[in-house]
């Protein structure tokens, strides 16, 4: 059997707001809201929206031949519920159709799994519970953030119960290997791994609009030529890609979605490869050899690696002052405090400060709202150092930390009654003002004749108060 | 190939960015083999070396001709100083205000100086603008007595004087703008300076411009054709062996600095606004204002009315190594420039470890990377950058780590390379 596994990947972070120094301790709300719903709408218009559309007739068409895989984030399913649920539905549209498959991820799309564990777990359950409260599925097979793997993180998601997990088809973790066989984990051997093959999926997802590219322009015809010259032995081409692809990184005008109209109708009619989600290439083949990956990859840049994240100071900083929270958070109860911590730790928060595009490619620009990486980093630490202030507040742990969690207790108490007073005293002024204001007009006029009535108030007013709290001494 | 050079000043006497940046590049034209340069400056002071060779100009103008041997030259060079009472950033109206009274000092006036007190009046010109005049005339003299393939003048003041020395030998005149008046008056363009600005770059073969920024000034608001304009950015002198430091911090508070002149091109009160901002919120940091300009007591004012001077220092003027003294204290540096057109000071910082904050009106802004680049009016933006610094550890180890090698790998050879590009294109032209 020869079959072709897609799958689409469905994100978008809650960008932060500009937040100061100055709002720390003031301000606890971290989110541009105007930026991430109209960053939203624009992709549902331009991708979400009309490819569901085709994908849906598709599979209509094809009634069962055609299949592919989602995986959504938890932060973009929080976003579709507070932007837009239409889209929601329509992803249940396809999970109906019964030829649609969703992965399990990390709630955050975090890179939690290279920090700890029982976190990472929870944060799996939380995704794949929303999932099946969504979309009527439970997951079983896993993909990582970024595609990132290794054989620890693979050891860790067969213990969750998963049986099948996704990452990139690395050259410099494959050798001569080829990614299109099904692998297994090297530590777990029932896990088993799906390649990416990013030479194919790369050539639809950043090739396809290039007109500097020799093969440029990319037809469905001339994909499946490629398909078909591929060794006959080779039994899976894992097509892995942002969902935004269509439409969004590639412009509806490039042609893309014709191309993803027409593409099931060429692979079945010009060759003998089917459709399969990721749990069905699973099951049918065969692992044919563990895969060794002792150091994270990911599908990230040439490199392959965890360096657009995790590769400079700044990140590092951001990334070990976050997790070095994760004591006081995993004894928090506080569901405004818990659901911040999990917006916090999304990896483009990390990838906004990656120093690698002063040389690397213009992808990193893709939808950042940062002028350089240094923004990014002092956004991000100023928010992170308000959370912190909170968290303390509600878990104090040290003595210091509970005396200040007193105080601060006993601050907001009194600015709250300062307030109700303010608003009491106003309230009294306004009854008192009234039959007053005639006594001091005639005193005010007396003492400064031909002046204005108004200055004339405050004079008087003020002299009374020297007055009294001359008395009080 | 020979360079008639036209400048306004010459290490050691030397009050910005100017005297530093036409140092730095005859050095690095200095190194190049079959470049020879001759450097003009007009000079008023009398501390001429005694063992050079006195020349008289027309008009009874002293010239004074010497060979400068000068460390990391690899090649002495002819310097020629006309007697004229030119002084650098200043327009006419100052200076027939400054002409007026006796003024202290060398080029600079706000710092007392007992060895030469000077009065301008009189005596060469009753105006700035006869100065240069007189400038140019001596330029004729020389261009006369002088053999050479290339005129390069740096500056308006200059400039007439390049005119003069192209009208003479009708050798090509190369104009390098290290600023223009729009720069220096904040929008209100004194009329004079701008026509003889617009005159040298029109009569100018080719023009060489220290950023981008500048180049966009000198197309858009001097009208100059753009493929007369090219941009060579200045680079910095690379540290010497850093000697022990003088001082040692006698706080443990942190040390915000901002140097350079007081005036409203630099920006200094969105400095003292930033600082008032972090100061509700921060304790343990000092601010330092270094250097002087006629913004200063306006400044002082304001730290005053603030209620911040108990955290805010005013240093005055500082010369050669306290520079760097003052710039090994201080864990940030800040240029918020109103319109800088280039701006070497950040790189000096940069040299010494010092994170560094600069507007993006600076031309230094297209090409650092590693450093915090903000609008200067943007105070939230600047104060935000400062706390960041002073407490992210991590960025202090970024920009010390990339900053400085990115500062490192700029040279004056590199810039004088591109200078000589510019020259051979300007002799093909003619």
């Amino acid at each position: 059997m020869r079959t072709i596994c897609l799958y689409f990947q469905v994100h978008q972070p809650f960008r932060l707001k500009k937040y100061r120094f100055f709002n720390i301790g003031n301000d606890h709300y971290y989110y541009d809201d105007y930026l991430n719903e109209s960053v939203m709408k624009k992709i549902i218009e331009k991708c979400y929206f009309p490819a569901n559309e085709i994908l849906f007739d598709l599979i209509q068409k094809y009634n069962g031949k055609f299949k592919v895989a989602f995986s959504i984030s938890g932060v973009a399913i929080k976003q579709f519920e507070l932007y837009a649920p239409e889209v929601l539905e329509s992803f249940k549209k396809l999970a109906e159709s019964g030829s649609v498959e969703f992965l399990a991820e990390t709630n955050a799309h975090s890179l939690v799994a290279l920090k700890d564990k029982q976190a990472f777990c929870e944060q799996v359950k939380t995704h794949s519970q929303k999932i099946e409260k969504h979309f009527n599925q439970s997951p079983s097979v896993f993909r990582n953030t970024e595609l990132i793997y290794s054989d620890e993180i693979g050891e860790m998601v067969s213990e969750m119960g998963y049986k099948t997990m996704l990452t990139e088809g690395a050259k410099h973790v494959l050798g001569w290997k080829s990614p299109n066989y099904l692998y297994y984990n090297a530590i777990k051997p029932r896990l088993k791994i799906l390649l990416k093959n990013f030479k194919l999926s790369d050539d639809i997802a950043f090739r396809f609009s290039n007109n500097a590219w020799e093969e440029w322009p990319l037809t469905t015809e001339k994909f499946v030529g490629w398909l078909n010259n591929l060794d006959p032995k080779e039994e899976v081409v894992n097509l892995f890609m942002d969902y935004e692809t269509f439409g969004e990184h590639q412009w509806h005008e490039t042609g893309i979605f014709d191309f993803l109209k027409f593409f099931p109708e060429t692979v079945l009619n010009n060759s003998n490869f089917t459709f399969s989600t990721p749990s069905e290439v699973a099951e049918k083949l065969q692992p044919v050899s563990a895969i060794h990956v002792p150091h994270p990859i990911s599908w990230a840049d040439e490199e392959r690696d965890l360096t657009a994240w995790l590769g400079n100071d700044l990140q590092e900083e951001a990334f070990n002052k976050l997790y070095s929270l994760s004591g006081k958070i995993s004894k928090c109860k506080d569901p405004a405090i818990l659901e911040d911590w999990n917006w916090l730790q999304t990896s483009d928060h990390f990838y906004y400060m990656c120093t690698k595009f002063f040389s690397d490619g213009d992808v990193h620009e893709y939808f950042n709202p940062y002028e350089s990486p240094y923004e990014a980093f002092i956004n991000y630490m100023n928010v992170l150092s308000d959370f912190e202030i909170r968290l303390n507040t509600a878990m104090p742990e040290t003595n210091t930390d509970k005396e200040l969690a007193k105080l601060r207790l006993l601050v907001a108490e009194k600015e709250d009654l300062l307030k109700k007073y303010m608003s009491e005293v106003n309230k009294l002024k306004l009854n008192i003002s009234k039959p007053k204001t005639s006594g001091t007009k005639k005193a005010s006029s007396q003492a400064t004749p031909g002046k204005t009535k108004t200055p004339g108030i405050s004079k008087t007013g003020r002299k009374n108060k020297k007055v009294t709290r001359v008395k009080k001494k | 190939m020979k360079i008639l050079m036209f400048g306004w000043e010459f290490p050691p006497h030397i009050s910005g960015g100017l005297g530093t940046a036409s140092y730095g590049l005859t050095k690095g034209l200095s190194r190049i083999k079959d470049i020879d340069v001759t450097f003009v400056v007009p000079k008023a002071y009398g501390d001429e070396d005694q063992r050079s060779v006195k020349l008289l100009g027309a008009g009874d103008i002293p010239i004074t001709k010497r060979k400068l041997n000068l460390k990391n030259f690899s090649k002495a060079m002819d310097y020629l100083e006309v007697k004229s009472g030119i002084v650098p950033y200043v327009d006419p109206e100052d200076f027939w205000r400054l002409s007026k009274k006796e003024v202290s000092g060398r080029y600079n006036f706000i710092q007392v100086d007992s060895e030469g007190k000077i009065i301008f009046s009189g005596k060469y010109g009753p105006d700035l603008l006869t100065e240069i005049t007189n400038y140019s005339v001596v330029a004729s003299v020389i261009a006369e007595e002088n053999e050479f393939d290339l005129i390069h003048a740096h500056d308006w003041l200059a400039y007439p004087a390049g005119i003069a020395a192209k009208e003479v030998s009708g050798k090509p005149l190369v104009v390098h703008v290290h600023a223009t008046d729009f720069d220096r008056s904040g929008g209100k363009v004194n009329p004079d300076v701008y026509a003889i600005e617009k005159k040298g770059m029109d009569i100018a073969d080719l023009i060489i411009t220290v950023s981008n920024l500048t180049r966009n000034t000198v197309i858009n608001k001097y009208h100059i054709d753009p493929a007369k304009v090219f941009t060579v950015y200045n680079a910095v002198e690379p540290l010497n062996e850093i000697e022990k430091a003088k001082y040692k911090k006698g706080t443990d508070e942190k040390i915000v600095t901002f140097l350079g002149r007081i005036t409203f091109q630099k920006g200094p009160e969105y400095f003292i606004l930033a600082a008032s901002k972090i100061l509700q919120k921060m304790d343990n940091v000092r601010f330092v204002m270094a250097g002087s300009g006629d913004m200063m007591n306006k400044m002082i004012m304001m730290t005053a009315r603030l209620g911040i001077t108990n955290k805010f220092n005013f240093t005055g003027f500082l010369k050669g190594d306290d520079v760097y003294e003052m710039l090994r204290l201080s864990d940030v540096y800040i240029m918020p420039s109103i319109s800088e057109p280039f701006g070497i000071s950040p790189l000096e910082a940069l040299q010494s470890n010092v994170p560094v904050i600069i507007s993006n009106q600076s031309g230094v802004a297209e090409i650092l990377t590693h450093a915090i680049k903000t609008d200067f009016w943007d105070i939230d933006a600047i104060a935000d950058s400062i706390y960041s610094i002073l407490k992210y550890s991590a960025l202090t180890k970024m920009f010390t780590k990339y900053g400085k090698k990115e500062v490192d790998d700029l040279s004056w050879e590199n810039s004088a390379l591109k200078v000589k590009e510019i020259y051979n294109k300007a002799l093909s032209l003619t």
